[in-house]
């Protein structure tokens, strides 16, 4: 039997009755269009969600004075200075894969122009922060090595705080800010990053050199660095390496023998963005089940009608096989219907899929990705429950003698 | 085609079916040669075994003892691949109820067997054509079962049983649902397939029809009862030794 026969026995055995075979596949176009449309919405929250943890950086690691673990009664991180400005030359100078080091202290203060003022945090770090968060200034410039080695009283607005102080559509290069009552030259505005997820405003801070921070905002002991380092490595594979030497380093650097507590703490970005990662993976987890028992249905569905499509067609049967069909030609007739059936529920499922994702996406204004791995998923479970559950009655089919078949009624 | 050559040698044929506790035998030791070209008559009783030797002839079923040989080939031992073979190849099939696949058309139903024997569907078309003209349909080629009558529905199952070109046509009953004039074409066609030397061995319960035929073989308990060489045929033309292009003659003229 040539290959073409097979397929066109099998498609008009189901043209003949179309109704039934639409039907029959409703089961596996529900469940693959459900799947497709969750997926796709699924995956693009969960590529909004990746896009605003790249915005924070993901190759970033923040070291933090005191302890890491959460156990006994200990003080929360960065409670009390440990980490020193010669901890972060040593960083930038002795560990391999560091691209960029930058201190970063804050407080809250109020920040005056003119007439209006404005209460936001106030960051004191060096030019390489700006490179680390991958932030560059839209009016102007960013803070400058020479501003930090000066002690230039010169300072970066967020956007934020630069419409609260002076309009959307102003310049203020130039203009003089007053922090803490100590006048600062505005010398740019960086790039508006929006919210996090957790709805705090990016923009709303404005950046001091760090020494100028320590001199006249919040002052501190010579030696330790009131706040955190912010380390960026050269690539996200090495994080975790490059997290685990600026920590021997440090523990060597503060005298911590073996067993000691660290008295300092090394977060990484990646880490809590791998957390919300797992919680996508459950969600598609979820969907996977939902699509299995779906597939589970139709599948069932295809099985059920199959086998009364065996009983009514058991003549046909026998005429074929006394005129020469091998059980074989027969399994295979019936394969392929219960297949037809269901490659033509995924795919029309698919459409229907991304119809809706589309359709909702646009009505609600939410992100949808549709990557084709997924498409070429569904249609291949499709096809494989169409095998699945074809198997038993294209087998029962096989198996009929052809005289009893002959004589049904 | 070797003329006289021996198509159908059966030799001691039992067949015993297992019901249960209790063995059925069918056939009971059954032993007919039927040469190439011969129109053979099988009649009995309903539970004479009758259907189970149309059976083994027909490659559906294999005896339980003795020996089928199928125009030279034993076939008595084959699996049911080889068997479905055999019947693509060597066998033709008309049934009383037609049999023909419903919403099918004429040609599709005729180009059947050579779908299974993997022929190209241009040469399908052809032959099936070929073979529909032959029994006087090519003009209903596109004709689905239920636009034909009765004994055009009959000549369709023909024209499928010949396509093959088979040395053998089993037809059990094949005037059963057919009127009297359906009936007489049907027989004029069978005798002058004969003529063209395809061995037809038909099942009837109508002795008139059956002595249209070169040959009757009465069965009956599993065992022939009766193997006379029908009234038109010469005496000294025997089934085994007769020369079927002479009976042939008077068959034909018979009709």
């Amino acid at each position: 039997m040539r290959p073409g026969d097979v397929v066109r026995v099998a498609l008009r055995a189901l043209l003949r009755n179309k109704l039934r075979s639409l039907l029959t596949a409703l089961g596996i176009i529900i469940g693959v269009a459900a799947v497709i449309a969750m997926v796709a919405i699924g995956e693009g929250a969960r590529a909004r969600v990746e896009q605003a943890f790249s915005a924070m950086g993901t190759n970033v690691l923040i070291v933090s004075s005191g302890a890491k673990t959460s156990g006994g009664a200990k003080a929360g991180a960065g409670s009390l200075p440990t980490l020193t400005w010669d901890d972060l030359r040593a960083i930038r100078a002795d560990v391999a894969d560091v691209r960029f080091v930058a201190p970063r202290v804050h407080a809250t203060a109020q920040i005056v122009a003119e007439d209006r003022n404005w209460s936001t945090s106030v960051t004191g770090t060096t030019p390489e922060f700006f490179e680390i968060r991958n932030w560059p200034a839209r009016l102007g410039a960013v803070l400058s090595h020479e501003d930090v080695d000066g002690g230039a009283k010169n300072v970066v607005l967020g956007q934020s705080v630069a419409t609260a102080l002076f309009g959307a559509s102003a310049d203020p290069i130039g203009q003089t800010v007053r922090i803490a009552n100590v006048p600062f030259q505005v010398v740019g505005v960086a790039v508006g990053k929006g919210q996090s997820a957790g709805g705090n405003d990016y923009d709303d801070v404005v950046y001091v050199p760090v020494t100028t921070f320590l001199a006249k905002i919040q002052g501190s002991l010579q030696k330790f660095i009131p706040g955190t380092i912010l380390v960026e490595v050269t690539s996200d594979d090495v994080t975790v390496a490059v997290g685990d030497r600026i920590s021997a380093l440090l523990r060597d650097r503060h005298g911590i023998g073996v067993g000691g507590d660290d008295d300092f703490s090394i977060k990484n970005l990646t880490e809590t963005a791998s957390r919300k990662q797992e919680s996508s993976e459950a969600l598609t987890l979820l969907l996977a089940s939902i699509a299995a028992v779906s597939l589970l249905v139709g599948g069932i569905g295809i099985m059920n009608i199959m086998l009364v499509s065996v009983s009514e067609r058991t003549r046909e049967i026998g005429v074929r096989m006394a005129v020469g069909a091998k059980p074989r030609h027969v399994r295979l007739q019936f394969l392929a219907e219960a297949l037809a059936l269901a490659l033509a529920g995924g795919i029309i499922g698919v459409l229907v899929g991304v119809v809706t994702a589309s359709r909702l996406a646009a009505r609600f204004d939410w992100p949808m990705l549709i990557r084709p791995e997924i498409i070429a998923i569904a249609v291949g479970f499709s096809a494989a429950v169409g095998i699945g559950f074809g198997l038993y009655p294209a087998h029962k089919a096989s198996r009929l003698d052809p005289i009893q078949a002959l004589r049904y009624e | 085609m070797v003329r006289g050559a021996p198509l159908i040698e059966i030799a001691n044929v039992t067949k015993t079916y297992r019901m249960g506790e209790v063995e059925v035998e069918a056939l009971r030791g059954v032993s007919i040669d039927v040469t190439s070209g011969e129109f053979v008559a099988v009649m009995g009783p309903s539970g004479s075994g009758k259907s189970t030797l149309l059976n083994i002839v027909g490659c559906f079923d294999r005896p339980t003892a003795g020996s089928y040989r199928l125009a030279g080939e034993d076939v008595s031992g084959l699996r049911v691949d080889a068997l479905a073979e055999t019947r693509n190849r060597t066998l033709g099939f008309v049934f009383q109820s037609f049999n023909l696949l419903a919403r099918t058309t004429a040609l599709e139903n005729v180009e059947l067997p050579l779908v299974y024997a993997g022929v190209h569907p241009r040469l399908r078309r052809e032959r099936a054509t070929a073979a529909l003209e032959r029994v006087g349909l090519g003009e209903r080629l596109h004709h689905h079962p239920s636009q034909l009558s009765g004994g055009q529905q009959q000549r369709v199952a023909i024209a499928r049983a010949l396509v093959n070109q088979p040395r053998l046509v089993l037809a059990d009953e094949p005037t059963g649902n057919l009127d009297s004039h359906a009936s007489d074409e049907m027989m004029t066609l069978l005798t002058a397939l004969a003529a063209d030397g395809i061995t037809i061995v038909m099942v009837t319960h109508e002795p008139d029809l059956a002595a249209r035929a070169e040959r009757v073989i009465v069965v009956r308990d599993g065992l022939i009862q009766e193997d006379r060489v029908g009234e038109r045929v010469g005496p000294s033309q025997g089934p085994r030794e007769g020369r079927p292009g002479e009976g042939r003659g008077h068959a034909a003229g018979a009709s």
